[in-house]
């Protein structure tokens, strides 16, 4: 269906004159650039001026400079009968298909479109989806695209989009050349002044001009005699009389000028103006049209681009162009910014036009102010006062690695632990490390906070800006992950938030009170993302770690501490830092009430306690709600509160 | 006035032969005329004295086609040279588009060059123009004469040419250098379109 591209026809056998130098300039560029310098590239010309050995040789060099490129070359007739075919056999979307994905489609002969209704709606669809892909077209007619009769509006101004340019007659010295050229290639010789004085018959036609040509070759050959000028002037029919304007002019061009100069000054200093005019004028032009397709192409308003094109003389072209393309820039930062903090605001009109890039400053502005960055971590608890001993060695090494490299190494993070063994101590400390950084952004919460802000997002109806506020976050850090079990809304938004940051390395931090599997309600996927990472286990703390937070608390208390108190307490059994933290506030409180000192043996009193508390204990079974520890001393009255399973043992209390 | 018209997709450029009296600017129009086709050239206005001298200018208009699709015009135009036409010369001049100094290169003339010269950039400064910025190139004509009568295109660089714009050796009357002066000019005129400032 496709014709091959015929190896004759290349830029190296093509005759570059005055007429066709524009032309043949923008064919090589074309080449070079497939798709980016004039998209389309329609030439127009008489015919047998060169429009398809032109169009060919473009598809050779394209060929030459990216051989993995899909050339396809036909004519217009070619490509009308493929589609009928491809129609009758129901193939048409196959069809459109494969002519989508050419790299540099070349067809010829397009002023066979007139009365071609569909077909032209076919074309203009090809073109759109070509220009869309970058891919390059290049099109050859016989005048310019207005002028094809009968042509749709929409495809004219496709078609005028990239670079029209025409092949003109070729002038004296390029037809001798071409003589000469073909002359050789034919291994013909001639007389001088033979091929001079064909190329001086003034056809206007290069496939005239070979017609005269092989008369010549073929004269000589049956002949076996070299012929003369004035032989090739009979054969030719060139007579005085055929070309009376060309005798009068050499001869006047003898007698006035003993010129030293070749016979056509005019014709060269027209081809040099010609020349630079087309770099002057159309060059900046082109410029501007480029880059009009391009930003239309990218849905970005032109106007200032356009205005351009009216100008009666082209000011400052490329400032404006570099300028209008910094404006863009800049609307897509502002867009992408945006798009991150509040997804629906990114849709405006203003982020597509570069005249109203104040106002898209603006909204991004607003935006931003808009966008309250996720909650952070507690300044209460810095990491230089979280106690370290062998029970918690293990988490706090696995914190210290993923500060060195946050999002790389250990990623999630889960700690593991009871209750009061210091997970969001240790959680928060990450997270106020990690805010350190520059422009971090670090979400560190409560699940159930995290839980109750979607809730309100999704009852406000803005979940978008919800997600977006977290998007942004470079790590998330969330307490208590447990409390998601049920949740399946947020265990969703969790799984997605969760595979988006750990995609960019955005470090992920858990607390749980025990390993991810075991925990109920939780997603399958959920626990084994959390398993996947690193799961640091704290342990009941060690004599250590109590001895750090006792002296760290005592010397918050401002009292210098009695060793003997430090050491009592720390041996005292708990399972917590936390119960050891609520010991050790009783002995203060009870100290505070007698006004007297720290002692451990105040502390004894308190904690192991006298024979009131000692009735007590036994019936302390009958109540469930009251913890007794295995030295008789009860842990915390909060604790104990809080430990009340029910409203009946409340009341049993209360009865009490 | 303005070189480059989109609107009516127009290029005319106006350009002036400048230099001491008989130096072959009219010369060199004649060439010009005699080589373009009949199709091309306007009707050359010429108006001389008796001997030939140029009284008021010449005007040769050449219409160089479509070009880029802008329908291309240049207009050349003689000054006189002789000194006490100087009103004239500054008519001509206004809106000039380039500037072709035809230089004579006989030695004994050399003060007339330079004189012109001066008189150039006096009467470019008074349309506001600065000799630096208009497109200009030089001709050294009649380097066809014998050699002891004239100076060589380098002396002629070194006395005239101080700022290194682009020089041709002439022999107007049988033209040699007549086009290749024109394309030098009309190149550096035209490429003030790229520039953007057209004059």
């Amino acid at each position: 269906m496709t014709s091959a591209l015929n190896p004759k026809y290349s830029f190296d056998s093509f005759v570059v004159g005055a007429a066709n130098r524009l032309a043949v300039t923008a064919g090589r560029t074309v080449a070079e650039n497939p798709g980016s310098a004039y998209n389309p590239l329609f030439i127009y010309s008489g015919s047998g001026l060169g429009k398809t050995h032109l169009l060919m040789a473009v598809g050779h060099a394209a060929k030459k400079g990216a051989p993995a490129l899909n050339i396809e070359y036909l004519t217009l007739d070619e490509y009308v009968e493929a589609f009928h075919a491809a129609i009758a056999a129901g193939q048409g979307d196959a069809f459109r298909r494969r002519f989508q994905n050419v790299d540099v489609l070349l067809v010829d002969d397009v002023q066979f479109l007139t009365n071609r209704k569909e077909m032209q709606s076919e074309l203009l669809r090809l073109t759109e989806a070509l220009q869309v892909g970058g891919h390059q077209m290049v099109l050859t007619s016989d005048r310019p695209p207005p002028d094809i009769a009968d042509l749709d509006e929409r495809l004219i101004s496709r078609l005028s989009g990239g670079l029209v340019v025409d092949i003109g007659a070729p002038d004296y010295e390029t037809r001798v050349a071409i003589l000469r050229r073909k002359a050789e290639e034919r291994g013909a010789k001639f007389e001088p002044g033979v091929l001079e004085t064909v190329a001086d018959a003034e056809s206007g036609n290069v496939r005239e001009l070979m017609g005269a040509l092989n008369r010549l070759v073929a004269f000589q050959a049956v002949n076996d005699r070299s012929i003369n000028a004035a032989t090739a002037k009979q054969l030719l029919g060139i007579g005085a009389e055929a070309a009376p304007g060309d005798g009068g002019k050499g001869a006047a061009r003898e007698g006035a000028a003993p010129a030293p100069r070749s016979g056509d000054e005019f014709g060269d200093f027209l081809a040099d103006v010609t020349v630079t005019v087309g770099k002057a004028v159309e060059a900046w032009r082109a410029r501007v049209g480029e880059a009009v397709l391009r930003w239309e192409g990218e849905g970005y308003r032109t106007r200032r681009l356009e205005a351009l094109l009216e100008r009666d003389t082209p000011a400052a072209v490329d400032e404006v162009i570099t300028a209008f393309t910094q404006d863009v820039e800049r609307l897509k930062e502002l867009e992408a910014e945006v798009a991150e903090l509040d997804p629906q605001a990114a849709g405006q009109s203003v982020f597509r036009d570069p005249e109203r890039l104040g106002e898209a400053e603006e909204v991004a502005a607003k935006v931003r102010d808009g966008a309250a960055p996720p909650p952070g971590p507690s300044a209460a608890f810095p990491l230089g006062a979280y106690a370290v001993g062998p029970s918690n060695e293990v988490a706090v090494s696995a914190a210290r690695a993923v500060l060195k490299q946050p999002g790389k190494k250990y990623n999630p993070l889960v700690l593991v632990g009871k209750s009061g063994l210091g997970k969001t101590h240790l959680l928060n400390a990450i997270g106020l490390e990690l805010a350190r950084g520059k422009r971090a952004v670090v979400a560190c919460l409560s699940t159930q906070a995290f839980v109750d802000e979607l809730i309100a997002a999704i009852d406000g109806d803005r979940v978008d800006w919800w997600r977006a506020r977290y998007r942004r976050a470079t790590a998330l850090l969330l307490d208590d992950i447990h409390l998601i079990a049920g949740k399946e809304r947020t265990q969703e938004e969790l799984f997605n938030l969760f595979n988006l940051l750990q995609d960019k390395e955005r470090q992920l931090v858990f607390t749980a009170p025990a390993q991810p599997h075991t925990l109920p309600g939780l997603e399958e996927r959920i626990a084994s993302r959390l398993a996947g990472g690193l799961v640091a286990e704290l342990k009941e703390p060690d004599r250590e770690v109590k001895r750090a937070v006792l002296e760290r608390m005592l010397g918050q208390h401002g009292a210098s501490p009695d060793p003997a108190l430090v050491d009592y307490l720390a041996d005292r059994p708990a399972d917590s830092v936390r119960g050891l933290v609520g010991e050790l506030q009783r002995v203060v409180g009870a100290a505070a009430a007698q006004d007297g000192p720290l002692t451990a043996g105040l502390a004894r009193e308190v904690l192991e306690g006298q024979a009131p508390r000692d009735s007590r204990r036994s019936a302390g079974f009958r109540t469930s709600g009251i913890v007794v520890s295995s030295l008789g001393g009860i842990k915390s009255r909060e604790k104990m509160v809080w430990d009340w399973s029910d409203v009946a043992d409340r009341v049993i209390e209360e009865f009490r | 006035m303005s070189l480059v018209n989109f609107t009516t997709r127009e290029i005319t450029c106006k350009i002036v032969y400048y230099g001491p009296g008989r130096s072959g600017k009219t010369t060199n129009l004649h060439y010009i005329y005699g080589r373009v086709p009949d199709s091309r050239r306007g009707r050359m206005v010429s108006l001389a004295t008796q001997t030939d001298r140029t009284l008021f200018f010449d005007f040769l208009p050449i219409d160089l086609g479509q070009i880029s699709g802008f329908s291309t015009r240049f207009q050349l135009y003689t000054v006189p040279g002789q000194v006490y036409y100087n009103a004239t010369r500054r008519l001509v001049l206004q809106g000039a588009d380039g500037v072709v100094f035809v230089g004579d290169s006989q030695a004994r003339q050399l003060d007339e060059n330079l004189e012109s010269l001066q008189n150039l950039q006096s009467n470019l400064l008074e349309h506001g123009v600065d000799i630096r910025t208009i497109p200009l190139v030089l001709q050294y004509n009649k380097q066809d004469l014998p050699r002891e009568l004239i100076l060589s295109p380098a002396d002629l660089d070194d006395a005239l040419n101080f700022r290194s714009l682009p020089s041709f050796s002439a022999d107007a009357l049988h033209g040699k250098g007549v086009f290749e002066t024109l394309k030098g000019i009309s190149e550096l005129v035209l490429k003030k379109l790229a520039a953007g400032t057209a004059a």
